[in-house]
C-alpha cells in the first residue's frame, strides 16, 4: 500500500467564484465615468480631425455650440444651423445666449468663458465667421474648435 | 420520523450573477462616450468699435497672407498652393525670419521683450538656421511684427479652414518647442499647473506672440 495518497482527486476547474466581483468592478468604473448626454444633437456632426490639439483644463467654463446641417431636413431644411443647448438659435440670438451662459458662472469666471464650436466638416465658413463676429460682440473671445486627434501617421 | 428535506446549503444561486453584471457592463460600454475637450484654441480680437480708424498699416512683408476661395483653392503669399500641409514650414520660416531686428520692446506691460532679446535667447542651432537660410528682407522683420492673416471666403469649407489652422498652430508650437529644447508635441503637453512646466511655457512664448488673424471675408465676390 502506498504511503502517499493520490492528491489529484479534486476537479481541475479554474475557480470562477471571483468572476462576478471582477465584472462588477469594471461595471462600477464605467458607471462612475459615464456622463449621460444631456443635450440631443440635432445637427450632423462629422468633425474634421486635427493634429495640434490642446486640452482644456477647466471643463466648467466650456459651453458648446453645435453647427451643421440639420439631421431632419424635412423639418429644418438643409441650410446649416446653430444649435445651443437643446434648440436651434438664430445668429442674432448668440449674444443673448452667451450672456445667459455667463450668468450661470460665478462673477470672477465670467470673462473666462470658453465657447467650444463643434462644427460639421461640410459647413461653409460664412456661418462660422458670423458666429465669431457675434461672440466678439458678446465679449466671449476664447473659443476652441473642437476636433478629435488624427488617427493616421 | 419525518426527515428534514433541507439538508443542502441555503445559498442563493449566484452562478448567473456574472452574466447579469456582464449585461450591465456591456450596456455602459456601449453608451459611454469619453468626453473630449480637445481642439484648436483661438483668441478672438476685442469688439470692433465703429468709429475708430484702422490701426497703423502693417508693412506688407510683416503679414503672411493666406486666402481661401469658395472652391477651397489656396493662395499663399500671392501664389497658389495645392497642398495645405506645406503651410506649416512656410509659416515657421516667416516667424523666425528676423529680417530687420529691432530693439523696440513690445508686449504686455511688465513683460516687454524686443526682437533682439528674443533672438539672443534662441538656441545656437536655431540661430545658425536663421542666419544661413532666412534673414530675407522680403519676409517679416521679427516675431513681434509678424502677423499671419487667414482670410477664408464665405463659401469655403470648414474642413480646409481647420487644416490650415492646424498648420499654423503646428508652426508656432514648433517655434516655441525648439526654443526651449522640446518637440512641438512635448510643448503642447506642458501642464501649466506645474510651476516648472509653466516656466518653460512662459520662456518659450515671451517675445513671440501668436498672432493669427482671422480676417473678415469680403461680402461680395468669390
Amino acid at each position: 500500500m502506498s504511503k502517499f495518497k493520490k492528491k489529484s482527486e479534486s476537479t481541475q476547474e479554474i475557480p470562477t467564484a471571483a468572476l462576478p466581483d471582477i465584472i462588477f468592478m469594471l461595471l462600477f468604473f464605467f458607471m462612475v465615468t459615464t456622463v449621460m448626454r444631456e443635450t440631443e444633437v440635432l445637427v450632423k456632426q462629422e468633425i474634421p480631425r486635427a493634429e495640434q490639439l490642446v486640452k482644456l483644463e477647466k471643463k466648467k467654463l466650456v459651453t458648446y455650440l453645435y453647427v451643421g446641417e440639420p439631421k431632419e431636413p424635412e423639418i429644418f431644411g438643409t441650410e446649416s444651423l446653430v444649435q445651443a443647448n437643446d434648440a436651434f438659435i438664430a445668429i442674432d440670438g448668440i449674444v443673448q445666449w452667451v450672456n445667459q451662459e455667463k450668468d450661470l458662472l460665478s462673477e470672477v469666471e465670467r470673462d473666462q468663458i470658453t465657447i467650444s464650436l463643434k462644427v460639421d466638416k461640410d459647413t461653409k465658413m460664412g456661418i462660422i465667421v458670423d458666429i465669431q463676429t457675434e461672440l466678439r460682440e458678446a465679449n466671449a473671445r476664447k473659443i476652441i474648435y473642437a476636433a478629435p486627434k488624427k488617427t493616421d501617421n | 420520523m419525518a426527515r428534514s428535506k433541507n439538508r443542502g446549503s441555503q445559498e442563493v444561486n449566484a452562478g448567473s450573477m456574472a452574466d447579469i453584471a456582464f449585461l450591465l457592463l456591456i450596456f455602459f460600454l456601449v453608451t459611454t462616450q469619453i468626453a473630449t475637450n480637445k481642439g484648436l484654441t483661438l483668441l478672438l480680437p476685442p469688439k470692433q468699435e465703429e468709429d475708430i480708424p484702422d490701426p497703423v498699416k502693417q508693412q506688407e512683408r510683416n503679414i503672411f497672407k493666406i486666402q481661401v476661395n469658395s472652391l477651397n483653392k489656396l493662395m499663399v503669399e500671392g501664389e497658389t498652393l495645392d497642398d495645405p500641409s506645406l503651410i506649416g514650414d512656410m509659416v515657421y520660416d516667416f516667424i523666425l525670419n528676423f529680417g530687420n531686428i529691432s530693439d523696440v520692446e513690445k508686449g504686455p506691460t511688465g513683460a516687454k521683450v524686443s526682437d533682439r532679446q528674443t533672438y539672443e535667447s534662441l538656441p545656437a542651432t536655431m540661430k545658425a538656421y536663421i542666419n544661413n537660410s532666412l534673414r530675407s528682407d522680403k519676409s517679416s522683420d521679427g516675431p513681434n511684427a509678424a502677423i499671419v492673416s487667414l482670410k477664408a471666403d464665405r463659401g469655403s469649407s470648414y474642413e480646409i479652414f481647420i487644416q490650415i489652422l492646424d498648420q499654423l498652430n503646428a508652426a508656432y508650437n514648433r517655434v516655441y518647442g525648439e526654443r526651449v529644447g522640446l518637440t512641438d508635441e512635448e510643448f503642447r503637453k506642458l501642464n501649466r499647473n506645474d510651476p516648472r512646466d509653466l516656466d518653460l511655457y512662459e520662456r518659450a512664448r515671451s517675445g513671440i506672440p501668436k498672432a493669427i488673424s482671422i480676417a473678415e471675408p469680403s461680402k461680395v465676390g468669390g
